[in-house]
């Protein structure tokens, strides 16, 4: 079976592009690992319209049963390789051995949380290190965290762990984290949360466990500061692994430059999300959603020719 | 009927220490979206894998369980661990798209 249009990412981009696709009536599937994307290990969201408070996982839920609502197939694995066959004429590669051709694609690949690059991160992931405070604070109960930066995943997990922990450290690089003022308030509220600013974290140590980290500024005149876990949250980067043979062309740090219809370089090829140059990498639900909305339409023009 | 076993204390020694076949332990939380986004991919791998290995969850919110993911180190959900013959042979941290998972369970009992 071809496809009209092929959306690789199952986060907000590509669920919101297929609802759209599939009320022009274009014939769509989503390929994804994981459905929502990086949405479920998001504590708590509080700016997407119409939904004052949610759970991360529980609108990445809901945003999926929305695009399946209209008989649209989730695939629930990897691509492994894009291929451009000629003019409207796509393959894909799945994980699982299949192949999907599609007249056209729609990547929406998102971005991955990137990591510190310190001694001891890759060894102590897992065990003391995460990279998702919504999924592992819990197991810090009455215990001492740090998080690593200053953006607003960075102060959200701060107070995410703030009800949680004995103590959280926010460690973030610069002279002042940059969150939402929301974020910045509820910091200075609780007592619980200390900002250490202009320190970075020079290695992680610990056995079969994380024990402590080492600063490149002393805390109270010590570079060691013992913690039980690390959240990093030093932002991301975006998932371009698999576009090596579509070649579409990129930005100097590697995200998909698309015109203000979603088109990239390659014909047939668009992209939305976070892992373009759309937003100016904003990175919101709302801009992905958004960018997924705007690609579609422009899909469909291109799709009646 | 679902073929994942729900483990508590109680039953964790005879479900999977005990275990004729592997027995693949997924530790998750309802709060945490990733092991949730797991629950689907280990009902179809329980299916698939039926005879061959056990898939099997436990709850590490409930505080009967507690002791165990602290036995266990559990440190970052979802948490699955390969128990064969009451020993831990394999873990995998974080969530994993369906075939992934099955490659890895096929590579790690050579089946």
């Amino acid at each position: 079976m071809k496809y009209d249009l092929a959306i690789v990412g199952a986060g907000p981009a590509g669920l919101s592009a297929s609802v759209y696709a599939s009320r022009y009536g274009i014939k769509n599937v989503v390929i994804g690992g994981i459905s929502g994307g990086l949405t479920t290990q998001t504590h708590e969201i509080g700016n997407w319209l119409g939904e004052q408070k949610i759970a991360g996982w529980e609108f990445a839920q809901k945003a999926t049963e929305h695009a399946k609502s209209y008989g649209v197939e989730i695939k629930n694995f990897l691509a492994d390789e894009i291929k451009k066959e000629g003019e409207g004429n796509f393959q894909i590669f799945l994980s699982n051995g299949e192949k999907i051709q599609a007249r056209t694609i729609l990547i929406a690949l998102g971005s991955k949380h990137r990591h510190l690059g310190v001694k001891g991160e890759k060894e102590l992931a897992g065990k003391g290190v995460s990279y998702c405070a919504t999924c592992d604070g819990f197991f810090y109960k009455e215990k001492t965290v740090a998080v690593v930066g200053g953006n607003d995943s960075a102060a959200g997990a701060a107070v995410f762990l703030g009800n949680i922990a004995k103590k959280v450290f926010v460690i973030y690089r610069g002279e002042q984290i940059r969150c939402e003022r929301f974020w910045r308030e509820s910091i200075e509220k609780n007592p619980k949360i200390e900002v250490l600013s202009n320190t970075n974290i020079k290695e992680i140590v610990g056995k079969d466990k994380l024990e402590k980290l080492i600063l490149d500024n002393p805390y109270q005149d010590k570079e060691e500061l013992e913690v039980d876990g690390v959240f990093v949250e030093i932002g991301s980067e975006p998932n371009i692994e698999l576009l090596k043979n579509l070649k579409v062309e990129l930005d100097e740090d590697g995200y998909i430059k698309i015109g203000p219809d979603g088109k990239t370089s390659v014909k047939g090829v668009w992209a939305a999300g976070d892992i373009t140059t759309g937003s100016n990498k904003f990175k919101q639900i709302i801009t992905a959603a958004a960018e997924g909305a705007v690609a579609v339409a422009d899909i469909q023009g291109f799709l009646k020719k | 009927m679902s073929k994942v076993i729900d483990l508590s204390s109680e039953n964790f020694q005879k479900e999977v220490l005990e275990s004729k076949i592997p027995v693949l332990v997924d530790f998750w939380a309802p709060w945490c979206g990733p092991c949730r986004m797991m629950a689907p991919v280990l009902e179809d791998l329980a299916g698939e894998f039926d005879g061959q290995v056990q898939v099997a969850k436990i709850d590490v919110e409930n505080p009967a369980n507690q002791a165990l993911a602290a036995q266990y180190q559990i440190m970052s959900i979802p948490n699955m661990k390969l128990f064969k013959n009451g020993q831990v042979i394999g873990e995998l941290v974080g969530f994993r798209p369906k075939e992934e998972l099955k490659k890895e369970l096929q590579k790690q009992l050579g089946i």
